[in-house]
């Protein structure tokens, strides 16, 4: 007899959604066939703060082609109370309304919508779109905002702030400790630069209702804040994001370029696209820039006794963007005497957004760059001074933690880069004209649950559908989705259809924070189990009732289409031969999974959180100063692993991504003009496949059943946070150069003698 | 205001108003021969994804700095959103959708699956074409090769890795 074979949770199932995305059949937003299609350019405002005085769109509106210019002027009614524009992720302040008035916010704003019959007449005729302005003055210096930093009053703060919680008295521990450090540490700001550019086709189908294709990473969030602005019905309005070309944050809320063209459709009766430019695409959301006071004191022996953290990050004069830096520091090690203090300070640019691993990428990554400046400080190799200061409970709140792997994540990532073989000593490793630098460093990342439904549609074929309003921004959702489904109801993959990215499904949260694959996952493990029990009931009328016995499902195997008695596995039904019996043409049925669900423990009692130890090589040419990441090893504890193939592949993107904020993500802004300078992929170095040499990922085992239904942490963000720290402290090992400001670039390392 | 901007507005005008003209354009798509009419400041980029759907070529920046773009003309990669398509008449043009198609993927498509060489899958028909481009180059020899002369194509999903061992492996096989 055939084993049973089961492709479930944990198999390194080939992504779903391969096949359409490798042949160019997967539909992103921008590439939906609607009959009669307009398209739409948007016209950038040239100054950062004021108002329009007067628009001359008579030689746009000239322009064989183009059917019509939309300014605050002519646009459609939109909703008057700044509420009516609030999304699922809104920030406190008032929400940008593209158009909405003469007033101008930011440089980049769109303050005129070209439409035209296609996309060459409306982007020329966007350039010649007149308009006179009455500047105001503006900063958009970060150092010069520092001057009007704010803490926002208690109901101006946002719902995912933690405020530091202080322990001990930091400063006198300070003032007594042997060994002391002190440094400003720096972030710049950075850029998303998802491949995909933002962009909504809004179909219009007549009386009021549209279709939204839309890029972001939430279908019913869109839904609900298109109905709020444009005062439609919510059963008028359905969002599609099927395929979305990356999004790392930059597609959490609803952007500029959905609200153009829905106003563009409503205004006009017919469809509309707004497709931004690569350039625009920098004229909204962003990672704050930052810089972040730390002081540390410890004993010789490297055991820390005080922690001080003080952290500013940029915003928007219209929105107060708050983020968690200094509390990852003060969470991670244990230390008696902690304290944090944190700010915002406003410019005259968009509001700055989440991008991945929102405060943790910048909170963390500067934090382990001083831990390892004090590791040094103290001569204690930098993995040992983390073993050192190990905390087994979450050190800020004082909760213990559903599980923390992470001193398992230290050893094996230290034993699969070879750590031991290390020489102490900066500038003492080296090959040709190249120093070589080993560093490491902690990540740290929430896991996270929000409340989705799933619904699970089995026919009498066998065949299987499940579906939720979910996304899938590159993450593996589909897959996930899949394999969650075909591990309850053993059924094969090629049996299953996964649906997601569509308003019309069964309600699911936006997509960020790593919370999907959980969140997704469990609601759909519940809806396969309600249709488990359903075909353990149909079993019953099958003849014999091979399943007596069996009180509950749990008593059953779900494998290979069949449902397997556990006590004698000679005792089966097929799934086919259930339903036919139980008279069932389909079984349907949806199910919603919260939080609270079967042994998860809650937030107050218990951390939660995913951990990750990365280890870097670099190599820097001895005159050049140029760097080089030549290897690392990011090794992971994150719970369960439902398919490490795409797994994997989030952590090398995370891990990327690091490099990037490590080497050479950086958004320039002219403080005269306003604007952001090197706002093109020519000129803001996302890295390239040059740079990206060897990267190994480790998942440490970690079995965590409180944490959420399926014990899955989530993995979106843990792959970026530390990975930045990693490289400066290889940096510093192999140079002796030690750069507190990200990206460290070659002209950072050239000012510095070795 | 002053006289210089009377003038150049007035240009600007009759410029504007007046209608563009289309031309004859032939061209062999995925090995099917189209005669079309094509007005002179469209892309081979936009007319492929704008009037005849071919959306599997994808616009990542429209400047050339991105290769989300690449195709292959007459065997060589370019980034379409480059070349305006009236001066490709004659031209062989090979798009994603002419590589494969699911049930009979191309060699290349099938390792980037099986390498799991994308996330979001936006950077990767432009990477798949890219890499057959390279493939017909014959320059690349081994990983280090690759990675350099796959660097016209950006992933933001940062999935270069499986990327190079996806090409690799699909270049030991067409070998
Ligand atoms: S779209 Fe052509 S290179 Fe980016
Ligand atoms: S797969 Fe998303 S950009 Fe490459």
């Amino acid at each position: 007899m055939n084993a049973p074979h089961k492709v479930g949770i944990g198999t390194p199932l080939a992504r779903v959604d391969g096949a359409d995305k490798v042949t160019g059949r997967a539909k992103y937003a921008a590439e939906y066939a609607v009959p009669g299609l307009l398209y739409g350019v948007a016209v950038p405002a040239r100054i950062a703060k004021g108002r329009i005085a007067s628009i001359d769109a008579a030689a746009a509106r000239a322009v064989p082609g183009v059917v019509e210019v939309m300014t605050h002027e002519n646009r459609p009614k939109q909703a008057w109370l700044d509420h009516s524009w609030k999304d699922e992720l809104s920030i406190p302040g008032d929400p940008f309304k593209a158009l909405h008035d003469d007033r101008i916010l930011f440089a980049g704003q769109p303050i005129a919508l070209v439409i035209a019959e296609t996309f060459e007449a409306a982007r020329f005729a966007a350039s010649l779109v007149e308009i006179d302005y009455e500047a105001e003055a503006h900063n958009v210096d970060f150092d010069t905002s520092l001057g009007e930093k704010f803490l926002p009053a208690k109901g101006m703060r946002r719902n995912t702030y933690h405020p530091p919680k202080a322990r001990g008295d930091a400063g006198t521990a300070f003032d007594a400790a042997a060994l002391k450090l002190s440094g400003e540490y720096r972030l710049a700001t950075e850029h998303h630069n998802p491949m995909e550019m933002h962009a909504s086709t809004v179909e219009w189908r007549g009386d009021g209702k549209i279709t939204v294709y839309d890029k972001v990473q939430g279908s019913q969030n869109t839904q609900a804040y298109l109905a709020g602005a444009f005062k439609l019905s919510k059963k008028d309005v359905r969002v599609v994001n099927a395929y979305v070309g990356g999004g790392f944050g930059s597609g959490l809320r609803p952007q500029w370029q959905v609200q153009l063209a829905t106003m563009g459709a409503i205004l006009l009766e017919r469809s509309v696209r707004v497709v931004m430019t690569r350039q625009q695409m920098f004229y909204h959301a962003h990672r704050p820039e930052c810089t972040y006071e730390i002081r540390l004191g410890a004993e010789h022996t490297g055991k820390l006794t005080s922690i001080y953290g003080d952290a500013t990050t940029s915003t928007s004069r219209f929105e107060n963007n708050m983020e968690d830096i200094v509390t990852w520091g003060m969470m991670n090690y244990d230390c008696p005497n902690a304290e944090g203090h944190y700010t915002i300070a406003p410019r005259d640019t968009y509001t700055s957004a989440d991008m991945r691993a929102p405060g943790a990428a910048t909170g963390m990554a500067l934090f382990e760059i001083a831990i390892d400046e004090m590791a040094y400080e103290a001569k204690v190799d930098p993995l040992e001074f983390r073993m050192v200061n190990y905390s087994e409970t979450e050190a800020m709140n004082q909760v213990p933690f559903t599980s923390k792997a992470l001193r398992e994540a230290y050893r094996e990532g230290a034993e699969r880069f070879g750590w031991s073989e290390r020489a102490p000593e900066p500038r003492s490793m080296k090959e040709g004209r190249e120093l070589i630098g080993w560093g490491v460093a902690t990540g740290m990342w929430d896991a996270q649950f929000s409340k989705t439904s799933a619904r699970a549609r089995l026919s009498a074929n066998g065949d299987l559908e499940v579906a939720s309003a979910s996304s899938d921004i590159g993450t593996g959702t589909y897959t996930v989705m899949t394999q969650v489904a075909a591990d309850t109801l053993g059924l094969s993959p090629d049996r299953i259809t996964a649906r997601l990215g569509d308003s019309d499904l069964p309600a699911a949260p936006v997509e960020g924070g790593s919370w999907a694959a959980a969140s997704t996952g469990a609601a759909v493990q519940l809806a396969c189990r309600s249709v488990a029990e359903k075909l353990f009931k149909a079993a019953d009328e099958v003849e014999d009732r091979p399943l007596w016995g069996a009180k509950s499902i749990d008593d059953l195997d779900f494998v290979d289409g069949e449902m397997v008695l556990k006590s004698d596995p000679t005792k089966r039904v097929s799934l086919t031969d259930a339903m036919r019996a139980g008279g069932l043409d389909v079984i349907e049925v949806e199910e919603t999974a919260k939080p609270g669900l079967s042994d998860m423990v809650s937030m107050a009692r218990k951390a939660r959180n995913t951990h990750s130890a990365v280890f870097v090589e670099v190599r820097v040419d001895e005159e050049l100063d140029q760097v080089r990441v030549t290897r690392v090893v990011n090794a992971v504890a994150a719970g369960r692993i439902i398919n490490p193939r795409t797994a994997r592949s989030q952590i090398l993107g995370g891990v990327v991504m690091g490099i990037g904020m490590a080497l050479h993500e950086e958004t320039f802004i002219d403080r005269a003009l306003g604007r952001w300078m090197n706002h093109n992929y020519a000129e803001y170095h996302v890295p390239a496949h040059a740079d990206v040499e060897d990267i190994d990922v480790i998942f440490v085992d970690e079995p965590d059943p409180e944490v959420t239904p399926l014990g899955v942490k989530g993995l979106g963000e843990i792959g970026i946070v530390g990975t930045a720290a990693a490289v400066a402290n290889a940096i510093y090992h192999a140079t002796g150069k030690r750069i507190r400001s990200l990206p460290i670039t070659i002209d950072k390392l050239l000012e510095v003698a070795p | 205001m002053n006289d210089a901007v009377t003038i150049d507005r007035a240009a600007a005008l009759r410029v504007a108003a007046s209608p563009i003209a289309t031309l004859p354009l032939s061209l062999t798509i995925n090995g099917e021969a189209r005669t079309l009419e094509v007005e002179p400041w469209t892309t081979l980029l936009d007319l492929l994804r704008d009037k005849l759907d071919l959306t599997g070529t994808k616009k990542g920046c429209d400047h050339g700095q991105c290769g989300a773009c690449t195709v292959l003309i007459d065997g060589r990669r370019i980034n379409s959103c480059l070349k305006l398509a009236v001066t490709l008449d004659g031209a062989e043009v090979t798009t994603i959708e002419g590589l494969g198609q699911p049930g009979e993927l191309h060699p290349l498509q099938a390792a980037f699956i099986e390498h799991d060489a994308f996330q979001c899958g936006y950077c990767t028909p432009g990477q798949i074409c890219s890499a057959q481009g390279l493939i017909n180059e014959g320059h690349a020899k081994d990983r280090q090769d690759v990675r350099e002369q796959m660097s016209g194509n950006l992933c933001r999903c940062g999935a270069y890795t499986n990327i190079a061992d996806a090409v690799l492996d699909a270049m030991e096989k067409q070998a």
